[in-house]
């Protein structure tokens, strides 16, 4: 018996959907070892139909993961035909081009049986502490040398964990402990999804997700279209010059409204570069579809269907379609700044509605010392938004949160000695950008560190818009005085510290008109320093 | 026969007193007085002292909870706070998590923090995280701070550095010489407010206790003076938002653990109600003139939990509002209450809430100068409100007022339209919220019995539970003033954790056992001094996880000293915990322990309720009004029955309406409603 649903049912099932990949979330960040998984959220959870169509993924999500794994699972079904899945079968993957754009990522495939059935895929991606090789850092030359490569193959069969995977992952990582305990996260997190999906059809009398598959891609697709439609038709084109490796790297896009839809093309964008900061095209997407939404489609849910409209292209070789085997460990200082690449085009198209350059990407602090290895986000100013300013030390476009500074402590001999606002980094306009903020860290006992640079807008500001001041850049630097660079791995010397200035947001429509007595305001806070 | 005990309970819009005497119980709702909250709840308090015929020396107990402090956190109307930091470290409160709590809305605003940057100070001083000293604690920066605070004129302070849950000897320090410098302003420490890992959920529970602190201080001791004065020689008691309660001192010193202490009364209203009924999957709805509590209650008791997010500003949304690291009843409360104030935004779509119009100037119906629609508005221009009976007929509604506030909304719509709209509108977002809470807390909604208390949820209930699926709703007696009896039945209770770090495999447990009996001391000396001759209840609890993990499970102690064999006990328990919530355990992996807790509790009062005889008998309505029915939309006669005059056994069929003095109960055409040998009322749907 397999009735069609009612209208109402389907609305039901489709907020189920969402809240099952919700909870699979959660079940991940509870279970997870890395503080990058469980206390930044730095993961992603999806549900997809046997044919691979992403259906529901949780919002609690990272945008560089999610809409990567929806094109990733693909390529599990071209290495693994769903007829060949049997219950209790999961399968893994690291590879960059495949999945989340490179080997830090990991996702993790499983089947759904219901009465026997295949039924759906869940899947979950989420960062790794660490994956051997040189690290996180752009220092790498090629893959090789950027860490263990796990190409499309069984994590377990029939419910049996494959071993000999485990042991080659422990023996090549920094901290297996906490790979091998994630990895084991995903299949708990997975595990579950099965159990809430399969309670759900039950409960709706259903034999599998067809129709209500049907109906999210239909009407999220449609929903998309419509928004697509309303849009001015025309080709607007922008550019946007990042610092890059060792010399700057510019971008350039060009976005295309008409009759048959949206596409956004990045041909004439500078090619890769022998650094390990090449996108990968997945990636590349996923942050354009990111920012397309953003101020497009913000309401539609995140599935196969509301992505579908959205036509990305970029050259192969260029920097943001590399191909193998170029170094893509840090690929995240690139991809993260397309969204205000895909903002200026939206700002020709849609004057006025369109936030200012922000800091952008974001700064993570990769610090290995003597028998540690240890991680903390850290976020600039976000661009001023029509109407408001920018958000301070506020991550965007990635959606993860900062881990604690006491929790980072107690896992790692490290000391946080600032993590506060930056005065004046936040560029003026009638709207300001948001403010950066500074990082002092150095090691417990004064020892010695590395720290695995990747950080940009060092030398380019985030730029005001509509007459609106660009944001400080940011400056990386020991505490005695001496400038480090942006990007590479470099040493600490003992008895110094690492200290970080980040980057502000652009402000937006010139500083005159900003409202009366919020200047004033923001001097009283010691946000804003008179110059006399 | 015992004393004669008295719960009261000040909302946003109406203080709830409720007498228990005997076998009888008198209740009032009296609009809540702002300017002085102490007036409204005495005036009930002589007026039912009154009904019973009795003086104030008859009183044995007096158990009182208040949303003062919530709406101070939501309204910001607390006192003007500094708060004093570890260098470095000036903006936690205002960076948070550095995230955004909607991924697509580039517009989306964070809560700013409750004490702004130039009233954050910082002084050198720094501990590392196993609690030893890096920086001692600098006093001639102390100073400085000391006489900005003082030139700021800053009515409470909080003090929160860093690793202080591992060591409070700074934060001590700090509060000595700051007491030294500034007279009579309380100080709140973060070592004791909240002495947990994790700086910016302990920062922002600090800061909120010290910012509604002066305000709860005055507010108690007043109450506590003139309850002394009107001749009460009982002690007073508080509600906890835990469901425990503890005497004024402790209120005084931790008023943050206040906040929700009226939903925590309600909580325990309905697990008493689910009790009896042997009900044993229970969905509280508590809607009151403000907001919409909904509660999951299992096996008799709500559930609990150790964080809690106040006065959330986009919606309700999770991650808008303000942590609160304290314990709490787990629930989900929204801006929907009978003043919630329904609004056309600008994309042109209805709105209700969260604003709400209070109990000053209150809903346009009130006619005491509200123009802008509500909830209430609507109810009553549907005819689901009977004018003249409104809070026991202390005032009559204008109907006129509220049509010409609804009408207000546009001229697309007739005043009758835009009501059943808002209506439909507050009844899905309770609904829609209903159904996030139980995804988040792994439970279902349907199949629960629903009980429905607080003046506007007896006329909602009925809708929302057609939306929930929920076959069965339930209308207890007192169900208009049901926190304040659900605080009579409430122990006197309270719990104390604290952050410590052991590792299972390898650590001493003989060690943890000084800081158990410590913070057990404490809490029995707080609930001691509540309940001096009774036996107490002990429970310790740890919160433990496999090394490296980043979230805890509770497991459960023995309540006496560990001992160097427990290792292997704890160990199982855990595993046992972990496999029930995840699926697996992950063999082999050392397990570490974070956080010790103790909860000391007396016994609850009992409930004065004994069954009557049933007497199955159908009846007729003798008087029937026109409301207006979401479903047909369209008038349909209503049967109108008085409360007072129903008996247990007595059957009907809706659509009906049943009246009481503290709220009506609408009956929608779906339900069979029977009356239990408790005096509920019991509506039943065909599932």
């Amino acid at each position: 018996m397999n009735f069609p649903p009612s209208a109402v049912q389907l609305q039901l099932m489709w907020t189920r959907l969402i809240s099952v990949v919700e909870e699979q979330a959660q079940t991940l960040m509870r279970t997870a070892f890395s503080t990058i998984v469980r206390d930044a959220g730095d993961l992603s959870a999806a549900l997809f139909d046997p044919a691979g169509q992403m259906l529901a993924e949780a919002v609690t999500g990272t945008p560089g993961h999610v809409n990567s794994m929806a094109a990733g699972v693909q390529h599990f079904l071209d290495r693994f035909p769903s007829a060949t899945m049997a219950p209790g079968d999961h399968y893994i993957t690291n590879d960059p081009w495949l999945t989340a754009g490179h080997l830090h990522d990991i996702t993790v495939i499983s089947p759904v049986f219901y009465r026997s059935r295949l039924v759906a895929l869940a899947g979950c991606c989420c960062h790794q502490l660490d994956i051997g090789g040189l690290g996180q850092g752009p220092d790498g030359r090629s893959i090789f040398e950027e860490g263990l490569q796990i190409p499309l193959m069984k994590l377990a069969s029939g419910g049996v964990l494959n071993e000999d995977l485990f042991a080659i992952l422990r023996a090549n990582v920094r901290t297996p402990l906490q790979v091998e305990g994630d990895v084991l996260s995903y299949l708990t997190a997975n595990e579950n999804a099965a159990v809430r999906l399969s309670a759900m059809l039950a409960e709706f009398g259903l034999e599998d997700l067809d129709s209500i598959g049907r109906h999210i891609i239909t009407s999220s697709r449609r929903a998309t279209r419509d928004a697509i439609v309303a849009l001015p038709r025309g080709t607007w084109r922008a550019e946007l010059s990042i610092d890059g490796a060792d010399r700057p790297i510019t971008l350039r896009a060009a976005l295309s409204v008409d009759r048959d839809g949206l596409r956004l093309d990045y041909a004439g964008t500078d090619p890769v570069v022998p650094q390990g900061i090449n996108v990968v095209l997945n990636y590349c997407r996923a942050y354009t579809m990111f920012a397309l939404k953003c101020l497009i489609s913000p309401d539609v849910p995140n599935n196969s269907g509301s992505l579908e409209p959205f036509v990305v292209t970029a050259p192969a070789g260029c920097i943001l379609n590399a191909q193998r085997p170029a170094p893509v460990a840090a690929r995240h200082v690139v991809g993260q700044m397309l969204p205000d690449l895909v903002f200026e085009c939206m700002a020709q198209m849609l004057p006025g509605r369109v936030p200012a350059q922000g800091s952008s990407c974001l700064w993570s602090v990769q610090l290995r010392g003597p028998g540690f290895e240890t991680v903390f986000f850290n976020s600039g100013g976000t661009g001023a938004r029509p109407g408001q300013d920018g958000l301070s030390a506020t991550a965007f476009p990635s959606g993860v949160r900062a881990m604690p500074v006491e929790v980072v402590e107690a896992g790692a001999p490290v000391i946080i000695w600032r993590k506060e606002l930056r005065p004046d980094s936040g560029g003026a306009g009638r709207y300001r950008g948001g403010h950066g903020q500074i990082v002092e860290v150095g090691l417990a006992d004064g020892g010695a560190f590395e720290v695995l640079a990747m950080y940009e807008r060092v030398r380019m500001p985030a730029r005001g818009r509509d007459g609106g001041a660009d944001g400080g850049v940011g400056v990386v630097r020991l505490a005695s005085g001496a400038m480090l660079r942006a990007k590479g791995r470099q040493d600490i010397p003992p008895g110094d510290r690492l200290v970080l200035e980040l980057p502000g947001g652009g402000g937006l429509g010139f500083a005159a008109q900003r409202e009366d007595g919020a200047i004033e305001e923001e001097i009283r806070n010691g946000l804003v320093v008179p110059k006399d | 026969m015992t004393g004669a005990r008295i719960g009261a309970d000040i909302g946003g819009t109406f203080t709830d007193v409720v007498l228990e005497s005997g076998a009888e119980r008198y209740a009032a709702k009296i609009l809540t007085t702002y300017d002085a909250p102490e007036r409204a709840l005495l005036a009930g308090v002589r007026q039912l002292l009154g009904q019973a015929g009795i003086g104030p020396g008859d009183v044995e107990l007096f158990i009182h909870g208040t949303t003062l402090a919530t709406n101070a956190l939501i309204e910001r109307r607390g006192a003007r706070t500094g708060f004093v930091t570890t260098a470095g470290f000036r903006d936690v409160l205002e960076m948070g998590t550095e995230s955004r709590f909607d991924q697509y809305d580039i517009g989306m605003q964070k809560p700013p923090p409750l004490v702004p940057r130039h009233l954050r100070f910082t002084v050198p001083e720094r501990l590392a995280a196993d609690g030893s000293v890096k920086i001692p604690l600098d006093l001639a920066s102390l100073a400085k701070v000391a006489e900005q605070l003082r030139v700021a004129e800053v009515a409470s302070v909080a003090i929160g550095f860093m690793h202080s849950y591992q060591n409070p000897r700074h934060e001590e320090q700090a509060a000595e010489f700051l007491a030294a410098c500034l007279t009579g302003v309380p100080i709140s420490l973060s070592s004791q407010v909240s002495p947990e890992m994790r700086e910016y959920e302990r920062f922002s529970t600090t800061v909120a206790n010290a910012y509604v602190q002066p305000v709860m201080a005055d507010y108690l001791r007043r109450l506590d003076q003139a309850l002394a004065a009107g001749g009460f020689c009982c002690p007073l008691y508080l509600m906890l938002s835990s469901g425990g309660i503890t005497t004024v001192d402790i209120a005084i010193r931790f008023p943050v653990r206040l906040v929700e202490s009226g939903p925590a009364g309600g909580a325990i209203f309905a697990a008493q109600i689910g009790r009896r009924m042997a009900a044993d999957q229970i969905l509280a709805f508590d809607m009151g003139g403000t907001t919409a509590k909904i509660c999951f209650i299992d096996d008799g008791k709500p559930h609990t939990s150790h964080s809690f997010e106040v006065a959330r500003t986009h919606r309700f949304r999770k991650g808008s509002g303000l942590p609160l690291r304290i314990p709490v009843v787990e629930m989900v409360e929204i801006g929907a209450g009978g003043g919630s104030i329904a609004a056309v935004d600008r994309v042109g779509r209805l709105a209700v809430g969260p604003r709400s119009a209070g109990s000053e100037p209150g809903p346009a119906c009130y006619g005491r100068g509200g123009t802008e629609p509500t909830v209430t508005d609507a109810d009553l221009v549907l005819g689901k409100i009977e004018p003249l009976g409104f809070a026991g007929g202390q005032f009559p509604l204008d109907r006129g007022q509220a049509e010409v506030a609804l009408a207000g909304l546009g001229r697309q719509e007739t005043a009758a339209a835009w009501a059943l709209a808002v209506c439909e509108i507050v009844d899905e977002m309770m609904a829609s919220a209903a159904r996030v809470h139980g995804v988040e807390q792994g439970l279902a909604v349907e199949r629960r019995t629903m009980v429905a208390f607080g003046g506007a949820a007896p006329l909602h209930a009925a809708r929302l539970a057609l939306k929930l699926g929920i076959a069965r709703v339930v209308v207890p007696p007192a169900a208009g003033v049901g926190s304040a009896v659900g605080f009579l039945r409430a122990p006197i209770a309270y719990e104390i954790s604290q952050s410590h770090y052991v590792r299972l495999e390898f650590d001493d447990l003989a060690k943890v056992n000084a800081l158990l009996d410590r913070i057990t001391a404490a809490a029995r000396a707080v609930v001691g001094r509540g309940a001096p001759d009774a036996v107490l209840e002990e429970r310790r609890l740890a919160f433990a996880r496999y090394c490296g993990q980043g979230h805890e499970l509770a497991i459960e102690l023995p309540a006496r000293d560990l001992c160097a064999g427990d290792q292997a006990m704890l160990r199982t328990i855990f595993e046992t915990a972990y496999q029930t919530q995840y699926g697996r355990i992950l063999p082999g992996l050392p397990i570490e322990i974070l956080t010790w807790r103790v909860r000391v509790a007396a016994p609850g009062g009992g409930a004065i309720e004994t069954p009557a005889a049933v007497n199955p008998r159908r009846i007729e309505a003798t008087e029937f009004r026109p409301v207006h029915d979401t479903k047909s939309d369209r008038l349909l006669p209503h049967a109108v029955f008085d409360r007072a005059s129903l008996r247990p056994g007595d059957r009907f069929t809706g659509p009906a309406v049943i009246v009481e003095a503290a709220t009506s109960t609408l009956v929608t055409p779906e339900f069979e409603v029977s009356i239990d040998a408790f005096g509920s009322i019991v509506m039943e749907r065909a599932a």
